[in-house]
């Protein structure tokens, strides 16, 4: 067992386990903090794919942003008497044939990606992944990188207009 | 056994499954959108993986970095709507809004 093997199995129990949480905790903080956890298990997995740029920014933006805002989503949306705010869940005839269904589901993706040939080449070694993604951004992606930049910031204005008391 | 393509596939096929139950399972609306977040981190998952077992192909990367700016702004329209939902409803379950103002 070298290093790198036991980040992986570490950070892929850290994920599994703790986007269990987010499914089957009553509690909804718990599922937001399950989530926290998710996160940095993700980010976890992308250092050990070599991409550490985006494992910056998976911490950056989901941890410091998106998970800030939905814990107060959490807070905002609730009758905020104690720490016990519960989420309803459908039936339990739902949740069964939810269960069933996501585990053919699950099969059948597990199958399918252990059947399928990929086309693999051996990993090279790089020294730094922001270069080539700013140069990527810069030049071929170009395009779509001012459309993202103009679509975050209409849909954020669009939020806050939305979101204001009349 | 080394640690390949396959493994990573199957943490996010894992992370994806998780998501769809916890779509479809839950009444409120904050906990469908944190089932979507598991969902869009499967994917990107996917995309470095393959990105680099296929030598290095920073394509994966705009990728990803595109799909996290997405989930920004998704969540925060998404939040936004919730809100006004729940000034109208006092609730978020989803089951019950049927109208989109009273």
């Amino acid at each position: 067992m070298d290093w790198i093997k036991i980040a992986f199995f570490g950070f892929a129990i850290i994920v599994i386990v703790s986007a269990g949480g987010v499914a089957f905790s009553r509690k909804m903080i718990y599922a937001a903090f399950s989530l926290l956890f998710t996160f940095f298990g993700v980010a976890g997995l992308y250092v050990l794919l070599n991409a550490d740029f985006i494992a910056v920014t998976q911490i950056m933006v989901y941890i410091g942003g998106i998970l800030i805002l939905i814990i107060f989503g959490v807070m905002l949306t609730s009758k905020f008497t104690d720490l016990q705010i519960k989420s309803g869940t459908t039936g339990v005839l739902q949740i069964t044939l939810a269960a069933i269904v996501c585990i053919i589901g699950l099969i059948f993706l597990i199958l399918a990606f252990w059947n399928t040939e990929w086309y693999v080449q051996p990993v090279k070694d790089i020294h730094n992944t922001v270069e080539p993604i700013g140069m990527l951004l810069m030049t071929k992606y170009f395009l779509t990188f001012q459309i993202a930049a103009i679509l975050l910031l209409v849909a954020f204005i669009g939020a806050a207009k939305i979101a204001r008391r009349k | 056994m080394e640690i390949g393509l396959f493994h990573y596939l199957l943490v996010s096929a894992v992370l994806f499954c998780l998501g769809v139950f916890t779509i479809i399972t839950r009444k409120n609306a904050i906990l469908v959108l944190m089932g979507l977040e598991l969902i869009l981190n499967s994917a990107n998952i996917n995309f470095i993986a393959f990105a680099k077992y296929s030598g290095m192909n920073f394509d994966g990367h705009v990728a990803a970095l595109f799909v996290i700016i997405l989930a920004a702004a998704e969540v925060a329209v998404a939040l936004a709507i919730f809100l006004n939902i729940y000034q109208n409803y006092k609730h978020v379950n989803i089951d019950e809004v049927s109208d989109l103002k009273e």
